[in-house]
């Protein structure tokens, strides 16, 4: 890190992005903040209701329901594509035209685009065409993510862990990568076990780009939709029905104003106070490195 | 965790069965990865009655009957034009005004920048969901809506912050004297921004561009919110063919193939930066 | 502007906060922040406090709501004890 001038002057090198995201982020906030204290009757006559939104949100179970299969899926798919893409990141051939191509096929499925990712999930789960769903049944196995409560959130989960353990192994990679090989070689020396390696050399050079992989993972998961949607549609009844995919039923399908904008603030509110214990956490983290 | 300690270690075994041991990690993997994407692709490559009468690992009536369905008829490939309009206007608007924001995050302490580069990263995490409805409500008063712009400048909402630390993370690696030489050379800051700093920084714009292209290529809730005919995506056309009179899924399948190529093609390009773009520029 | 369907209690809202956003932006200029740790163990600048302390009357006016669920005004008495804590020890 380099010393940074101070000039006050720069804040007219910002002032396009703040004009820019001022219009898409605070005007359209601002307007959820309007519809939530309001109750609307189609062509856009509003009539005052207060807080009466917020408490209906908070003691309706609808909510609560969504929140917490949300906590599940974020905590699960974490649980599993952490301690996967670190393991993975491991075993990742050092350099060379082998370290090329892995990366390059593992980044694959980082750039489908998300409804695809779901198209493929959704085929390749079917059991009558799909691969997966063919071989689960053929082998007895009793499965139909439509119909099954536990099919349904396994496919989700092994398809976000396909989908995205590849983002937690690059970071944990490029983490690895900047371990100078005199580390190694002095651990060595000690006769250091593969544990201790881990766990006194390669996880502290890795804690800073975890960190970012859990935070971008965790936010990521926390604000799913358009996979979860394609393939199961938040069934089966509402097993799978996330936030946002509650949120956007609530809004765009029944067009109810103003509980779908207060259940948005309050589901912002989360997602800011989550973010910014991240923030601190990685600021500090940067700090302590910079030392 | 308890697999990584049952690997060989490093000191106590001959180098082979490590080498070994890792190999089969990393093939199980990629295997992993790649079978639903060739599942897709050999269903791609299947007329339907094989798809839906017998059960095949690669297609026996090899065909390309259904890219052709795709890229003969408007109602399909005008899909892949919408998006690629204003997945490029996107990508030039986003990246045009990080640029200069970047720069001034690198270089500068100035009031209320810590708490600005925060409020960025907020709209990265925001939840498309909660956008969806004022974002339709915007457009539509404003008479942006079903345009491509509209949804160009809605994807700014998390691809401008986007680029903004990428780019940052880029330029903290270019030392400051550079700045100071040329200042005192007598370039104002503009000449010295397009013809010296920018040339030092391409990887870095490259990379922006590239995860802007991507992000706004991938999305789907707002692209579908704010578009009904003229600017229609890809995606959305998808997930409305799907549901109408039985499914065409060798049609769905090859239609999903044809979005994939677009990362595909250029993912060669930018490998050594895949981890940065996705870490928002922190690695 | 119609869209948005303004009220006056959520105009004054955003007012109130963009007056604490001037006033804080004044605050710093004339007298300049320094970063000090407090009961956290980050460091924290007055800025810093003031997103803390409206991050949190927040998720308290909430909580209020969700569990005494009526008399919300005094849910602002328990804001402003809570912003002088966190302005205090944080």
């Amino acid at each position: 890190m380099q010393e940074k001038t101070v000039n006050h002057k720069a804040w007219f090198l910002v002032l396009p992005v703040l004009a820019l995201v001022a219009f898409s982020a605070v005007i359209p906030l601002m307007t959820v903040v309007n519809y939530s204290v309001q109750d609307s009757f189609g062509n856009n006559q509003f009539f005052w209701a207060g807080l009466e939104w917020f408490r209906e949100m908070l003691s309706e179970e609808r909510m609560w329901n969504a929140l917490g299969r949300q906590m599940a899926f974020s905590a699960i798919i974490l649980a599993i594509e952490v301690p996967l893409g670190i393991f993975v990141a491991l075993n990742m051939p050092k350099s060379g035209f082998w370290a090329s191509f892995c990366l390059v096929v593992m980044s694959l499925p980082l750039l489908v685009p998300w409804n695809v990712v779901g198209t493929i999930w959704q085929i390749f789960g079917r059991v009558d065409i799909g691969l997966l769903g063919y071989t689960l049944d053929a082998l007895g196995v009793n499965y139909n993510y439509t119909q099954d409560f536990i099919s349904a959130w396994a496919t989700l989960i092994v398809m976000d862990v396909w989908h995205w353990t590849s983002l937690v192994a690059l970071l944990a990679y490029a983490g690895l990568q900047s371990i100078p090989d005199a580390y190694y070689q002095a651990a060595k020396i000690d006769q250091a076990s593969r544990w201790k390696v881990f766990r006194y050399i390669e996880l502290p050079k890795m804690m800073g780009v975890l960190m970012i992989a859990i935070l971008l993972r965790f936010m990521d998961s926390f604000m799913i939709y358009t996979e979860p949607f394609v393939v199961t549609g938040g069934g089966p009844g509402n097993a799978t029905t996330f936030l946002s995919i509650d949120l956007v039923k609530m809004a765009l399908g029944q067009f109810d104003l103003g509980p779908a904008a207060a259940f948005s603030i309050m589901y912002f509110l989360v997602i800011l106070a989550i973010s910014w214990v991240f923030y601190t956490v990685m600021t500090n983290l940067d700090k302590r490195e910079g030392k | 965790m308890a697999d990584m300690t049952a690997n060989p270690s490093v000191a106590r075994k001959a180098s082979l069965p490590r080498i070994n041991s890792r190999l089969v990690v990393m093939t199980l993997y990629l295997v992993f990865l790649m079978l639903p994407i060739y599942w897709l692709l050999n269903m791609s490559l299947k007329t339907n009655s094989e798809i839906l009468n017998s059960f095949t690992l690669w297609p026996q009536n090899l065909t390309f009957a259904n890219y052709a369905t795709i890229l003969t008829d408007a109602s399909w490939y005008m899909g892949y034009v919408n998006s690629m309009i204003y997945v490029v206007m996107n990508t030039v608007i986003s990246v045009a005004v990080a640029l200069p924001a970047a720069y001034a995050f690198s270089r500068y302490h100035f009031m209320g920048d810590k708490h600005l580069f925060f409020w960025l990263l907020t709209n990265r995490m925001a939840p498309p969901a909660v956008f969806a409805l004022p974002f339709f409500q915007l457009y539509s008063s404003v008479g942006l809506f079903d345009t491509h712009i509209a949804v160009a400048l809605a994807h700014c909402l998390f691809n401008v912050p986007l680029a903004v630390w990428i780019l940052e993370g880029f330029m903290r690696g270019v030392p400051k004297e550079i700045d100071e030489t040329a200042y005192i050379d007598g370039y104002s800051f503009g000449r010295f921004f397009v013809k010296i700093f920018m040339p030092l920084i391409a990887s870095g714009i490259g990379v922006a561009a590239f995860f802007c292209f991507m992000f706004s290529w991938v999305e789907l809730l707002l692209s579908r919110t704010l578009t009904s005919v003229d600017a229609k995506p890809i995606a959305a056309t998808m997930t409305r063919t799907v549901g109408a009179s039985g499914i065409d899924w060798g049609v769905l399948a090859a239609a999903g193939v044809l979005t994939i190529v677009p990362g595909a093609l250029v993912i060669y390009f930018v490998r050594n930066y895949i981890a940065k773009g996705f870490a928002l520029g922190r690695v | 502007m119609e869209w948005m369907a303004w009220t006056w209690p959520t105009a004054i809202f955003f007012m109130v906060i963009a007056g604490l956003l001037i006033t804080f932006s004044i605050l710093a200029i004339k007298f300049p922040e320094t970063p000090r740790k407090g009961v956290l163990q980050i460091e924290t600048t007055r800025g810093d406090r003031l997103f803390i302390t409206l991050l949190g009357s927040a998720f308290i006016n909430l909580a209020w709501l969700g569990i005494v669920g009526a008399h919300q005004p005094y849910a602002m008495l328990v804001c402003l004890a809570y912003a002088a804590a966190v302005f205090r020890w944080v």
